[in-house]
Order: structure tokens, then C-alpha cells, then sequence
């Protein structure tokens, strides 16, 4: 029972940021209907400039943590700009070849400058983990979880309240009358991808400090389909379930079923729930339904 | 002389030959010697070049056919070749089959599981369908590893190399002729089939489901047919392959070259067979050519060495964002930009 628990724990916290990647990829998907491959990587991208302000430039972990979500912000409005603009209106798979194709000058890049060893975080919290009655947690277990349940309740405050959020929602629903009621879309377009690296900068993060980092973080990047998929690609509130619940699954697959085919079934396992929610409910927990019918 | 400006057709006939006009006829046969002659000049690695180009051709052709003409994305490929390249391996292997039977019985069993993991495409469009695929891409390379007493895991299974009628097809040189030839009759294959009804009805799905169905087209026959034929021809190109490099690991199976397969079509041209061959060319020899040149530039900078890995996989990455921002209809359509330049030279205006 307290290896269940345990496992449980293991598999919300990897699950938490799971769903920040999600959280990520949703927004992109809602507003600008781009299916992003590269999300892992802007992940991956997040951690290494972290990396580089804290072990290389010596800033202090919240002061780095500012100018990381600023560098990850700016990355993600260049990378719309630069590589998404152009492709507007072009068929989905040139929209999926071409964030794949980001995906691969995002690692290379990155391995170019950092190399492909395994990098650690100095320590930002004390190692002595938190016990709580027969379990323990490590602080920085603790950490993420609170970030992201932080995050969460930031973005749907945004997009309940502010002007932005709701103009993102407008769009999301429907372009042209967003447009039509003179929101600016290409802004919109912006703003999202923006928003998208800068969570899943944040996420980069705190996977550094629960792991460290090393070029291989852009696989987070595939484990978010299961995720999205789950909880409906264009669902927010989806998007965070979706993701603990394949943390989840993922954490207890990896403890009971790893030992007796001999390890690897924690990344397949996510896959084969994939194929079956495809199979019986394409549209996820909370997606929109799309029906066509000729 | 009388300035030719164009193809003139007059009958349906015509309009869909393979070789549409003398002139090209005479290229292509040209083009056919020079394949024939073509290993006899070659160094030993021009001749290794040459045979990975063929075998990728047999898979990146089965592809366009899937995600080219039938609009179905799959990012599953990768793992077709290894069903192909697994099983025609351990049936020549284990049980001594010939390699014939063997290599045609890998294709289609290869084909089956594509068709099986294909039945999602029953319910699921677009992006859907490029993540159930890409589920089917996961599960294949876990059974790669962990089905060990088939596989062999990630020790890899080794074969011998093919013999047909008592003739060993042990070298390069030998090989060639296998591998060239059957990309050959399976190029020739796809054009054929593409202008019958089933690519036909392949490219109704593709550019309007609605009206295809409309119009009589069984959609989910022809989707699942679609990858059928698309395993085939990956099952085709793993047996080839398996059996040309003769030891078999799942690392050759993985998502990254179903993606590389994908950027080939995409390079050469999305539904264009000719597209599929200079793509190929063109992501084969990519690497090669940096390696050369990082040669050159290492020699004065060693650092660069290091970094090569890095280079080579970021201009792949490079390469697929700018086809598909400055020639999305690739390298097919830029070819076709040249002859008719050259048709019409020098009044080209």
C-alpha cells in the first residue's frame, strides 16, 4: 500500500508538469489551430537557459526563474513569427513537418551549445524530503506541485477576466467573428505561443530541479499527446487532468509492470491508453465534438 | 525548325502514358543504362550509397502513396520497415526459407499490421490519425526490444545474405542489382497504380472525403488499402535491408525515421513518385556532404568534430522548415521549374 501511495505521489508531480506541457500545447491548438510537435523542446529549451543563468551566470534561482520566463516568452513570439507566419492556411501535415522539423533545430541547437551530458541544478532545496504519516515527499517534488497548481489558477483567472484571455477565448471559438468584432488576430497568435513557451519554460524548470536536464527532456514533448488527447485537445480544464492522469498511470505502469517484462513498459503504456481512447471516444474528456457526416 | 511549346495530347490514352513523350522515353533509357553501368565504375561506397538510396526509395514511395496520394498522415513507418525487416529476418534465419518467399512473405505481413493499425483511420482525420500512428510507432519499437526470443532484442538478430537459385547476393556489387532492381519494379508499380482507379479514388479522399463519398468511393475500403499497400512496400524495403546490413536492432526502427521518411516525401514532393527519388537522394546524401565538409573544416578548427552530430541532425531540421516555407510543393516541382525552362530556352519568357 505504501509503494502504491508512493508511486501515486511520484506519478502527480511528474503528472503536474505533464499537464503544464498540455497546458501548453492546448492554448496553441485553441487559438491558432497549429498542432505543436516542438512543445517538449521549448520545455527542454526552458531548462537549459535556466541552466545557463544559474551555473553559468551565477544568478540567484528566483531572479533566474524571472529572466527564464522572459528569454522563453520571447523565444516562442520568434518563433511565430519567424516559422509559423508563413505557413498559415497550408495543409496539416506541413503544419506537423514543420514543428517537428522546429523540434530537431531546437535540440541541435541546444546540444551544440550545452552537449548531450546530463546536467544538475546547484540545490535549491534542502534534500531531507517531507514525511507525511507513512509516505515521503521530497521538497522539490512539493515545489512543482505547488507551481503549477499556482499556474493553473493564474491562467483561469487570465482567461476568465482579463481583456487578453477573453480575446484569446474569442478566437479560439471562432476567427472571423473575433476578427469581425476588431480583435487582432495576428496579436492573438502571438500572445499564444508566447504564453505556450513561457509554460512550458516554467516546466522546464522544475523538472531541472527534480532530475536535471539533458537533451532527451523533448520526449516530454510526445508524452503530452497521450495527455491532450485524453482530456480533449482543446480543453484547458483537459488538458490538466488529461496530464495526471497519465503521469499517473505512467508512475504505477513503470512500479507493477516494469519488473516483470523487464522495464520500458512506462513509456508504451501511455501509447497503448492513447489507441484506446482514440478508438472509443476520439474527442477526449472534455473536447469539443466535431460531427461530420456525409 | 519548328519550336516545340508544349505537349500536345489527344486522346485520354496519351494524357496518362508513364512516358509521355519520345524525348523523355529516351532519357529514361538513358537513365536505365546508366543504372546498369553505374556499378560497374562505382567505389565500394558509392555502391553502399546507392543501395541505401534504393531501399529507401522501395519505403519513402510506399509512404507518398499512404500520405502523398491518399492524404493519410502516418507517423508509423519507421516501425513498418522494422515488422518487414524482423520477420523476413527470422524467416530466413530460423526456419531457412528461401529468400524469395521469405522477402515477399515479410512484405505482406507487414501489411497486415499496417492495415491493422490503419482501422483507427475508420473513425479519425488528420492529426488524430498522426498520433494513433504514432502510438502504433511506439508499440512496434517496445515489441522490437522486448519481444526477445523473435527479435533477439537489443542484441539484434543476425541474417545471412540473400541467395537466389545459388547465387549469393554477399556483396555490394551483388546487391546492387538486387536492391536497384526491385526499387525499379516497385517505382514503376506505384506510377502504374496511381493512375488506375485506386489512385483515383486514393487522391478523391485526399482532397474532398465528403464528395468522394459521394460520388461511390468506399472510403474506409480505399484508406485501409492505402496502408496496406504503404506496409507493403515498408515491409519490402526492411526485408531488403535487413538483408543487406545483416544484423538487425531496433534502433533502426525508431520515430525518428518514421520523421525522416516524412521529410523525404515532403522534400521531394507531397504525391509526386519522381518527387519521392530526389528526395531521397537529397536526405541520404545531406549528411555525407556535411561530413565532408565538416572534414575540411575540422581540419583547421578541431572543435567542429565534436559538434557534427548537433550540425548534421540541425540542418536536417533546417532543411524540412525551408522546403516547407520557400518550396512546400519540393525538390519535384523545382525540377519541373528547370526542364520547362530549358524546353522553352532561350526564349524562356
Amino acid at each position: 500500500m505504501n509503494y502504491f501511495i508512493q508511486l501515486v505521489v511520484s506519478g502527480i508531480v511528474l503528472g503536474s508538469i505533464y499537464a503544464l506541457v498540455a497546458l501548453g500545447f492546448v492554448l496553441i491548438y485553441k487559438a491558432t489551430r497549429v498542432i505543436n510537435f516542438a512543445q517538449g523542446e521549448l520545455l527542454m529549451a526552458g531548462a537549459y537557459i535556466a541552466f545557463a543563468l544559474m551555473v553559468q551566470l551565477h544568478l540567484p534561482f528566483w531572479s533566474a526563474l524571472l529572466v527564464t520566463i522572459l528569454l522563453s516568452a520571447l523565444l516562442g513570439l520568434i518563433i511565430e513569427m519567424l516559422i509559423l507566419k508563413p505557413l498559415i492556411g497550408e495543409p496539416i501535415i506541413s503544419i506537423v513537418m514543420i514543428t517537428i522539423g522546429l523540434s530537431i533545430v531546437l535540440k541541435a541547437v541546444v546540444e551544440m551549445i550545452w552537449g548531450t551530458e546530463t546536467r544538475v541544478y546547484p540545490a535549491i532545496f534542502s534534500a531531507h524530503p517531507i514525511v507525511l504519516g507513512t509516505i515521503s515527499v521530497s521538497k522539490s517534488y512539493l515545489f512543482s506541485l505547488g507551481a503549477a497548481i499556482t499556474l493553473f489558477v493564474i491562467f483561469h483567472f487570465f482567461f476568465k477576466f482579463s481583456s487578453t484571455g477573453t480575446a484569446m477565448r474569442a478566437v479560439a471559438d471562432d476567427q472571423q467573428a473575433a476578427q469581425s468584432m476588431g480583435i487582432n488576430i495576428k496579436k492573438v497568435f502571438a500572445i499564444s505561443w508566447m504564453v505556450a513557451a513561457l509554460v512550458a519554460g516554467i516546466g522546464g524548470v522544475l523538472i531541472g530541479n527534480i532530475n536535471g536536464i539533458n537533451v532527451s527532456l523533448g520526449m516530454f514533448g510526445l508524452k503530452v499527446f497521450p495527455a491532450v488527447i485524453l482530456g480533449g485537445l482543446d480543453s484547458i480544464p483537459g488538458a490538466i487532468i488529461g496530464g495526471i492522469t497519465i503521469g499517473v498511470l505512467e508512475s504505477l505502469s513503470g512500479g507493477y509492470l516494469d519488473p516483470l517484462v523487464g522495464g520500458g513498459v512506462k513509456t508504451v503504456a501511455p501509447f497503448v491508453i492513447l489507441l484506446v481512447i482514440l478508438l472509443i471516444k476520439p474527442y477526449g474528456l472534455f473536447g469539443t465534438e466535431k460531427i461530420e457526416k456525409v | 525548325m519548328a519550336i516545340k511549346c508544349g505537349i500536345f495530347k489527344t486522346s485520354y490514352r496519351s494524357d496518362m502514358a508513364i512516358w509521355q513523350t519520345k524525348n523523355s522515353r529516351f532519357w529514361i533509357a538513358l537513365f536505365f543504362v546508366s543504372l546498369a553501368i553505374f556499378p560497374f565504375f562505382a567505389s565500394k561506397y558509392f555502391l553502399y550509397m546507392a543501395n541505401i538510396i534504393a531501399v529507401g526509395v522501395i519505403a519513402a514511395v510506399g509512404l507518398n502513396i499512404l500520405t502523398g496520394f491518399a492524404g493519410q498522415i502516418s507517423l508509423g513507418h519507421g516501425a513498418f520497415i522494422g515488422v518487414g525487416a524482423y520477420f523476413a529476418g527470422y524467416l530466413t534465419s530460423q526456419f531457412n526459407i528461401n529468400f524469395i518467399p521469405a522477402f515477399i512473405a515479410g512484405g505482406l505481413v507487414t501489411a497486415i499490421v499496417g492495415m491493422l493499425f490503419g482501422l483507427p483511420s475508420l473513425r479519425l482525420k488528420g492529426f488524430y490519425l498522426a498520433i494513433a500512428t504514432m502510438a502504433a510507432q511506439f508499440i512496434l519499437a517496445f515489441m522490437f526490444i522486448h519481444l526477445r526470443s523473435i527479435t533477439g532484442g537489443s542484441q539484434g538478430m543476425i541474417v545471412s545474405p540473400p541467395e537466389i537459385a545459388g547465387f549469393s547476393f554477399d556483396s555490394d556489387f551483388s546487391y546492387y542489382f538486387l536492391s536497384t532492381g526491385t526499387a525499379i519494379v516497385m517505382t514503376l508499380a506505384a506510377k502504374n497504380l496511381i493512375r488506375g482507379k485506386f489512385g483515383r479514388a486514393f487522391m478523391a479522399i485526399r482532397d474532398n472525403y465528403i464528395a468522394a463519398k459521394t460520388m461511390g468511393v468506399n472510403i474506409f475500403l480505399y484508406k485501409i488499402i492505402a496502408f496496406g499497400i504503404s506496409s507493403f512496400y515498408a515491409g519490402i524495403a526492411g526485408a531488403l535491408w535487413a538483408h543487406y546490413i545483416q544484423i538487425i536492432t531496433p534502433e533502426h526502427f525508431t520515430i525518428s525515421v518514421s520523421i525522416e521518411y516524412l521529410a523525404i516525401i515532403i522534400i521531394g514532393g507531397l504525391g509526386n513518385i519522381l518527387g519521392t527519388i530526389f528526395g531521397t537522394i537529397f536526405i541520404v546524401a545531406l549528411p555525407e556532404l556535411l561530413r565532408f565538409v565538416n572534414g575540411i573544416v575540422s581540419a583547421h578548427y578541431p572543435m567542429f568534430v565534436n559538434l557534427f552530430d548537433a550540425i548534421r541532425e540541425g540542418s536536417f531540421g533546417l532543411a524540412i522548415i525551408g522546403f516547407l516555407i520557400f518550396e512546400p510543393d519540393g525538390l519535384a516541382a523545382r525540377w519541373k521549374t528547370i526542364k520547362n525552362y530549358w524546353k522553352l530556352w532561350p526564349f524562356s519568357y
